[in-house]
């Protein structure tokens, strides 16, 4: 049996190919261009059935008094056993490949950026175009930044080539930085994302009662609505500790149309001691299921919407992050300014509140709800120049 | 209806951006002050390849999505 599963739901995935591309340019500064830097990361993510790994590299340069221009390019090589596809389909492997190319153009407190984002696999390919504008005020305490990203995706199955579908997706945001005191930093997001097209997964199925059936349950293709639109409002706030230290605190409340709420929120410390940093956070998240989402359905077709994609399951995720970084070349070594080594591992724990353990004999309805633990390790390198 | 509401915000944004152009604000934190927001401690995305990498696990795991991270700005020292 040849069929993968898709990780996820195409909506989620339609948000990978900007979300690298998001973060770099949110690196920018208004009023000044970002540093001069290269990294080297290799990502690793291991729990569930499912290991992810691959590299990450990015290179920034300025290249003329106030262009500057980032490139990354990121791979995800992916084994999944997940229990999606262990109890619907077959294990599989998997690689997506994404460029990301991006420029900054800074005109006095100014700060103009544009983005492009090319993402490939086997059978989804998406491309995403951003663009924002980042203006410092008020004495450099505020910075105030608008960004829109544009996405159409195309979405295939690997057994099927007949089969592909659009979809088209837009971001809007605005950013606020606001210095507080001489050791406060705040920042306030709101962001808006809006999907159209083929959302749900063309491989994954939903479970319904089937009297019929051995087990008692039979499956069928999930159906999504074609619309999607989200709001999230982010706070931050970062701390500067009497002892050379930091604390931060982050909340964020997000909302859609599909009925999923969410809170999350999250506090770190970073400690520095001589040439080494260390970072400790703890990051907590609840979210209520989407309107159409059932771990078991009544009966065949028994609304007109279905899914049981459990990234769309009422859930609650915690966790824990453990960073060290140790500080190289201080003195600088040829064209190099200085360079760090960064390792990191963040446990996640994930439960489910509505996702039923199907590789189990309970009685059907009645089986154990699923958990998952992961482990996401980085280990990267990072010069400036 | 929503589109439009978020360019109505957007285009008050903008028009308070042109404003502040237009007069002059006295710093309460004077740039001389600006020392420990300038430490890379402070840095609110002082790694933007590993942050992005962390959005995409988030994203992928969990329903919500936006909204995180330091969505631009800085500490305004230069």
């Amino acid at each position: 049996m040849s069929q993968t599963l898709y990780l996820n739901s195409v909506s989620i995935r339609n948000a990978f190919a900007s979300i690298i591309l998001l973060a770099l340019t949110r690196a920018s500064v208004a009023g000044v261009l970002p540093d001069d830097r290269s990294d080297v990361l290799y990502h690793l993510y291991d729990g569930g059935g499912v290991t992810i790994d691959g590299p990450s590299v990015l290179v920034r340069k300025q290249v003329a008094r106030n262009i500057s221009l980032v490139g990354n390019y990121y791979v995800d090589m992916v084994t999944s056993a997940s229990i999606d596809v262990v109890t619907t389909a077959s294990p599989y492997t998997e690689e997506r490949k994404q460029w990301s190319l991006g420029m900054d153009y800074l005109h006095r407190n100014t700060t103009l950026s544009a983005g492009y984002t090319s993402s490939v696999e086997s059978d989804f390919d998406a491309t995403t175009y951003n663009f924002s504008v980042s203006q410092d005020m008020f004495g450099d305490l505020t910075t105030l930044t608008l960004s829109y990203g544009l996405g159409d995706d195309v979405v295939r199955r690997s057994d099927d080539e007949t089969f592909a579908r659009d979809n088209s997706r837009q971001h809007y945001g605005i950013g606020l930085t606001q210095i507080l005191t001489r050791n406060l930093i705040t920042t306030l997001n709101i962001e808006t994302i809006t999907d159209e097209g083929f959302l749900n997964n063309p491989y994954r199925s939903v479970r319904y009662a089937d009297p019929d059936s051995p087990v008692g349950y039979s499956f069928e293709p999930e159906l999504y609505p074609n619309t999607r639109t989200s709001n999230a409002v982010g706070l931050l706030a970062r701390y500067y500790l009497p002892y050379r230290a930091a604390v931060q605190t982050e909340y964020r409340y997000f909302t859609d149309t599909w009925d999923i709420e969410s809170h999350t929120a999250s506090i770190s410390y970073i400690h520095p001691m001589d040439d080494w940093t260390f970072t400790v956070k703890y990051r907590w998240h609840d979210q209520t299921g989407a309107h159409f989402y059932q771990d078991l359905f009544s009966r065949t077709e028994a609304t007109n919407f279905r899914g049981r994609d459990k990234e769309l399951s009422p859930l609650t995720s915690q966790t824990l992050k453990l960073a060290a970084s140790y500080k190289l070349l201080n003195n600088g070594w040829r064209f190099i300014d200085r360079a760090s080594v960064t390792f990191s591992i963040d446990i996640l724990n994930l439960d489910y509140h509505d996702f039923r353990d199907l590789r189990t004999d309970a009685v059907i309805g009645e089986e154990p709800l699923y958990a998952l633990e992961a482990d996401v390790v980085q280990l990267f390198f990072s010069i400036w120049y | 209806m929503k589109g439009r509401s978020l360019l109505r915000v957007l285009a008050s944004l903008a028009m308070l951006g042109l404003l502040s152009a237009c007069g002059s604000v006295e710093p309460w934190v004077k740039p001389y002050e600006r020392d420990r927001l300038a430490d890379p401690i402070m840095f609110l995305d002082g790694d933007p390849v590993s942050s992005a990498y962390l959005y995409h696990v988030y994203e992928a795991r969990e329903g919500a999505r936006g909204g995180e991270g330091s969505g631009g700005g800085g500490c305004g020292c230069n």
